[in-house]
């Protein structure tokens, strides 16, 4: 094992950091995979582990913040260090917003079960959590592999998601003209559907975070807004009976 | 074995020695009786194979024993010891990584290779494999609780797997560990199949079925002395078996492929004689349709690793579909280009129509199972709402990626990129 710096604890400290990071990363895609599977097949038993699971991320991240915190303080870190340290805390917030995001799909799956819904929605929804969670696994991989080069892919997949999404709002609010009752589920699937895809954003989020922390450069600000939600709503109101 | 080995040490310095120098040796002899303790679970054998090795380590170097410790450690810094653990690491059929008590990886196999993808030695273990149960699993080795301990660990994404980890110390205070992955997919995979396929058969051939039973009763009822209506009865029925076998037939190739497990790699698909054959086989379905096919490929050797059937069956899929669906265009084209643009070197094939076009809204989501963009053209087409699902499928199994591009009246473009070795 080669030592970058004189005092080894140094080194100790930072790998801890990433190891907690991936700890992280690891408990916010199984609470999300879960949180789909309880909504998929109408399981509120795996909905409340999840739920209950969130606290694990939540001391994750306070955690994280603490031994960074210390860290600057005691090692006053340059450059790459530095870069690795403030990234930390800012990966550890993402991951857990997604713990919060797939909490928060769990505790819908109570209200959602009633309802007779078409399984196609439910497929578009497994459909786009796939992608989102596709999403997250790589941009943890690149953080373990640091091979920022492969971070292109990040930005096409959120198109992909964007473009899903639109599609499932557009699906959900004609089942909700169809038929008043259909409001309440569809309501709660629609805040499902945008959960996933802030699941996808947060994953982007990260992906810029970790490029900054290996090149010491910001990815450029292009990126497109590609969900096309906010036109739906006027389309969509138009072909009323 | 443990004990053995202590033996072994009392009965003098020189063989400690000749122990400590093939300790490579010795820890790649223990990841394989472990790996195949842990398969084939024949106990007598695996003390026998741990006897010969510890044997063979203490004889092998007796050659040399007059040369000076110099000469040893410059044998052990050439390599050879290093290399034959690689050798029987590379011998073991399922995927080993073998670790320090940082969680670095040291040595990966190249079924871990291929398991994995990106796992290259100074990786950490505990950031690539971050699910729960292999953190508890990797902390209990590392920090000596346990002397060896075994998860069940599933991965989810591109393909779902299911594996039996276990994880152990190498040796004697070599600081080495192993970690070996038994493959579960199968026996996982046909227990899903079986619950979808009973979802989806039931919940697909419902609608077809209560029509023929719908018909059957108005035959034997009201119609029953009307031959007219007799005949247009059958007609109808008729299709709708049809409908129901071409729908059994989907699902069980797409139950099939997803029962096979992941890829075997090594074999080369030529992507020009492929499609060809493609474009023969729907010759006739074309005219029907009086559609002209035109081909544009690249110049030179066209190989992408994969499976000859599977990609046959992606490039039919998608071209029934411009043919069937394209059809007022009056023309399909079929390209093969060298994409040099991605991330990876690969091959782009562009099946390209110039028919009515699939609306924005609906893009992202025509290769869900059983989604259609219009269900009367998918009836009337005969499509089962599976053929778009089944291509996906087989590419994300290759690594490969289905892009699509269409525009309301001016037509389709699917274009697969098969990444090149």
């Amino acid at each position: 094992m080669q030592s970058v710096h004189i005092v080894s604890a140094y080194d100790e400290e930072l790998k801890y950091l990433s190891k907690r990071i991936a700890a992280m990363g690891g408990h916010a895609e199984r609470m999300v995979e879960q949180a789909i599977q309880a909504l998929v097949n109408a399981d509120p038993g795996l909905a409340q582990k999840v739920i209950r699971d969130d606290i694990v991320l939540d001391e994750g991240q306070r955690e994280i913040d603490d031994k960074a915190i210390v860290i600057i303080a005691k090692r006053q870190p340059m450059a790459t260090d530095l870069r690795e340290i403030v990234g930390a805390i800012r990966i550890s917030a993402d991951l857990e917003r997604v713990g919060d995001l797939g909490k928060n799909v769990a505790k819908r799956v109570v209200s959602v079960i009633d309802g007779r819904q078409p399984t196609s929605l439910f497929r578009g929804l497994e459909a786009l959590a796939e992608l989102a969670l596709t999403q997250l696994k790589e941009v943890l991989d690149v953080y373990a592999s640091r091979s920022v080069e492969k971070i292109g892919f990040v930005r096409d997949r959120d198109d992909q998601i964007d473009a899903m999404y639109t599609s499932l709002f557009r699906e959900l609010l004609t089942y909700m003209m169809e038929d008043p009752r259909n409001i309440t589920p569809c309501t709660h699937l629609l805040f499902c559907a945008k959960n996933i895809e802030r699941i996808g954003d947060h994953a982007t989020n990260i992906a810029e975070t970790i490029y900054y922390i290996v090149t010491g450069e910001q990815l450029p600000a292009e990126r497109p807004k590609g969900d096309k939600t906010d036109q739906v709503a006027l389309q969509a109101a138009l072909p009323v009976k | 074995m443990a004990d053995t080995g202590a033996e072994r040490i009392t009965t003098g310095q020189a063989v400690a020695a000749r122990l400590w120098n093939s300790r490579w040796l010795l820890a790649a002899g223990f990841v394989a009786v472990t790996a195949v303790y842990g398969f084939a679970g024949m106990s007598a054998y695996v003390v026998l194979a741990a006897l010969a090795l510890l044997l063979a380590a203490a004889l092998l170097p007796t050659g040399r024993a007059i040369r000076s410790t110099e000469s040893a450690a410059a044998i052990e810094a050439s390599g050879l010891q290093r290399l034959s653990g690689e050798y029987l690491a590379a011998a073991v059929a399922d995927p080993l990584i073998i670790f320090d008590r940082t969680a670095i990886i040291v040595h990966a196999n190249a079924a871990a290779f291929a398991a994995f993808g990106g796992i290259a030695p100074g990786l950490s273990l505990s950031l690539k494999f971050r699910a729960p149960e292999m953190q508890a699993l990797l902390d209990g080795v590392l920090s000596g609780t346990v002397a060896s301990d075994a998860v069940d660990y599933t991965e989810k994404l591109p393909v779902e797997r299911a594996y039996r980890v276990s994880a152990s110390s190498v040796g004697h205070a070599t600081d080495l560990y192993v970690l070996v992955f038994k493959d579960q997919s199968e026996t996982r995979r046909i227990d899903r199949m079986r619950a979808d396929f009973i979802a989806n058969a039931s919940h697909e051939l419902r609608t077809p079925l209560a029509s023929i039973s719908g018909f059957i009763e108005t035959l034997r009822g009201p119609a029953r002395n009307d031959p007219a209506a007799r005949e247009q009865f059958l007609q109808i029925m008729q299709s709708q078996t049809g409908r129901m076998a071409r729908l059994i037939d989907d699902l069980l190739s797409l139950s099939r492929l997803e029962m096979k497990p992941y890829l075997k790699p090594g074999t080369e698909v030529d992507l020009r004689q492929t499609i060809d054959s493609v474009i023969d086989s729907l010759g006739p379905l074309a005219r029907e349709n009086s559609v002209v096919i035109e081909r544009d490929y690249a110049q030179g050797p066209l190989d992408v690793p994969g499976d000859r059937d599977e990609l046959f069956q992606v490039f039919e899929n998608l071209l029934e579909n411009a043919c069937k669906y394209g059809q007022p265009g009056g023309r399909v084209t079929v390209s093969i280009a060298r994409g040099e643009a991605g991330p990876e070197p690969g091959f782009d094939v562009t099946i390209r129509d110039y028919g009515p076009g699939i609306p924005e809204e609906h893009i992202p989501r025509i290769t869900e199972r059983f989604y259609r963009v219009d269900v009367e053209s998918s009836r009337t087409q005969k499509g089962t709402g599976l053929g778009l699902s089944i291509v996906k499928h087989i590419l994300t199994r290759h690594n490969a990626r289905l892009s699509i591009k269409s525009e309301v009246g001016k037509g389709a473009a699917f274009t697969v990129h098969l990444p090149a070795r």
